[in-house]
């Protein structure tokens, strides 16, 4: 079954078409990693696709839902480019607190919370509360809050902005850990983030989606030997 | 209901953790009692000044503390508004009904908290203890109604610096001008005194006092104009907040 189907998904904001009849396919259990420049309609992309925005024109389906229902919204969790915590909350609170907004009893909320804490490796911050925690940290209590819900689709903005080396590479082996299990839709500057993490990457330019497919193939269709090359030769040549 | 309380228990958690809230909303209400009525005693007899006596001082203090519920309220808001944390939930399966209820039920029985903490301390200083006092503390949740709708409000349609000022600075000013709680109205009189009773504040600090005084008859007078206000500005905070948080 496909995660993600769209069917000419339109957004214009007056004068400017963000997102422009848009095709998309992402099927079940793939980690797509979607690139594009800024202004290129990835973050509209991601808000249309979370029901954060509705579309002007054409429709998409999550998991056979359309996006302009209430329901889409059981099957999805968004982990924005900000981090998105309650500051004054410690981290297992946090937790909890998602687990119910996704409607477990109080008694389920603790259990999924607790379990969440080994997985996402939060036990030692686990008291602590969000606001007092580095970056790094925030940023993995931001993607767990997105998971204890148990999406089957992860939206995943930028998940590594901001973040040094060390804790970027720490955070790539946790969505690895992901991948198969939920889909999962990334957004990232970082070319090599994208290669190291994505199963198919798609490159938009403005508001269309111009190249489709996996990182080797789009490396063979660029003639480039570097992934970040490529990605220029193809979102440079799409905005010409 | 499930998702409205864990929402609302998220919201109050925020709320009592704040030491600055807790500080403007329990704390300082207190000592303007205590030094008010340090200054009542120090009044000589002729100056017949009762305005801080402890039966026209507590409700008094017990509805301008209140006026700080409106910046409890309108922190928490704007602060969820600009960081992406109610973005977040907005792509969660809250809807519009839990987002409100979640904001408003904990900020009920902050309310409760702060009347309880006024009129307790009023007691130490001499207030004496009589069963009008859970009266007085029922005539005075159609104000908290009032300051929670004007923070859900001001959250849901400022910044969050731009809230410190209107609901920190103006609201608390206006509430402590314009009620009568510091000086009689009757003493300025004409068209200050009109608009003073045109708005809630002086008619709820009038309709508690009249309520811990027993006198049943002068309750309504006042109370009904704090209801009209409450009904309204609830109404309208609940329409922004749901127009706002709806699908562009």
């Amino acid at each position: 079954m496909n995660a993600i189907q769209t069917h000419a998904l339109t957004r214009r904001f007056k004068e400017k078409t963000a997102v422009d009849a848009l095709e998309l396919t992402v099927p079940e259990g793939e980690l797509f990693a979607l690139l594009g420049v800024n202004g290129a309609g990835k973050t509209t992309t991601i808000k249309l696709l979370s029901g954060l925005l509705a579309p002007t024109a054409g429709d998409a389906e999550i998991f056979g839902v359309s996006i302009r229902s209430q329901k889409v919204k059981h099957l999805l969790a968004v982990s924005p480019q900000e981090t998105a915590v309650a500051p004054n909350l410690t981290v297992r609170e946090n937790l909890e607190l998602m687990a119910g907004i996704a409607d477990a009893s109080r008694k389920e909320a603790r259990a999924r919370a607790e379990r969440m804490l080994d997985e996402a490796h939060l036990r030692e911050v686990a008291e602590k509360r969000a606001k007092a925690l580095s970056g790094g940290w925030q940023r993995r209590l931001s993607i767990a809050m997105a998971l204890i819900s148990e999406p089957k689709l992860l939206f995943l903005d930028e998940p590594t902005l901001g973040l040094d080396v060390l804790a970027r590479r720490e955070l790539w082996q946790e969505i690895e850990a992901l991948k198969g299990r939920i889909t999962i839709v990334l957004t990232t500057h970082y070319m090599e983030e994208a290669e190291q993490l994505a199963d198919r990457v798609g490159i938009m330019a403005n508001g269309k989606l111009r190249v489709c497919g996996t990182p080797a193939e789009l490396l063979a269709l660029s003639g480039k030997t570097r992934f970040e090359d490529a990605f220029v030769a193809l979102a440079g040549g799409a905005e010409a | 209901m499930r998702r409205t309380l864990c929402f609302a228990r998220r919201n109050q958690k925020e709320m009592l953790r704040d030491p600055i809230s807790l500080f403007f909303g329990i704390l300082f209400p207190i000592i303007l009692l205590f030094l008010l009525t340090v200054i009542d005693r120090s009044l000589p007899a002729e100056a017949q000044m009762d305005l801080f006596h402890a039966e026209k001082l507590a409700p008094g203090i017990a509805v301008f503390s209140l006026s700080f519920i409106a910046l409890f309220a309108a922190m928490l808001i704007a602060k969820d508004r600009g960081s992406s944390f109610l973005l977040r939930l907005y792509t969660s399966p809250l809807t519009g009904r839990d987002f409100i209820l979640g904001y408003l039920l904990p900020l009920l029985p902050m309310a409760l908290v702060q009347m309880l903490a006024c009129f307790s301390a009023a007691m130490v200083l001499g207030l004496h203890f009589t069963f009008y006092i859970f009266l007085a503390i029922a005539v005075c949740l159609p104000i908290a109604a009032v300051n929670i709708a004007i923070g859900m409000l001001c959250g849901t349609l400022l910044s969050e610096k731009a809230v410190g000022g209107v609901c920190g600075a103006l609201l608390t000013n206006l509430s402590a001008w314009l009620s009568g709680i510091w000086f009689s109205l009757d003493l300025i009189g004409g068209a200050f005194k009109t608009v003073a009773y045109l708005l809630p504040f002086a008619n709820a600090v009038d309709a508690a006092r009249a309520a811990l005084a027993g006198n049943y008859g002068a309750i309504w007078t006042n109370l009904r104009v704090v209801l009209l206000w409450a009904l309204v500005l609830l109404l309208t905070a609940i329409a922004v907040f749901a127009k706002k948080m709806k699908l562009k």
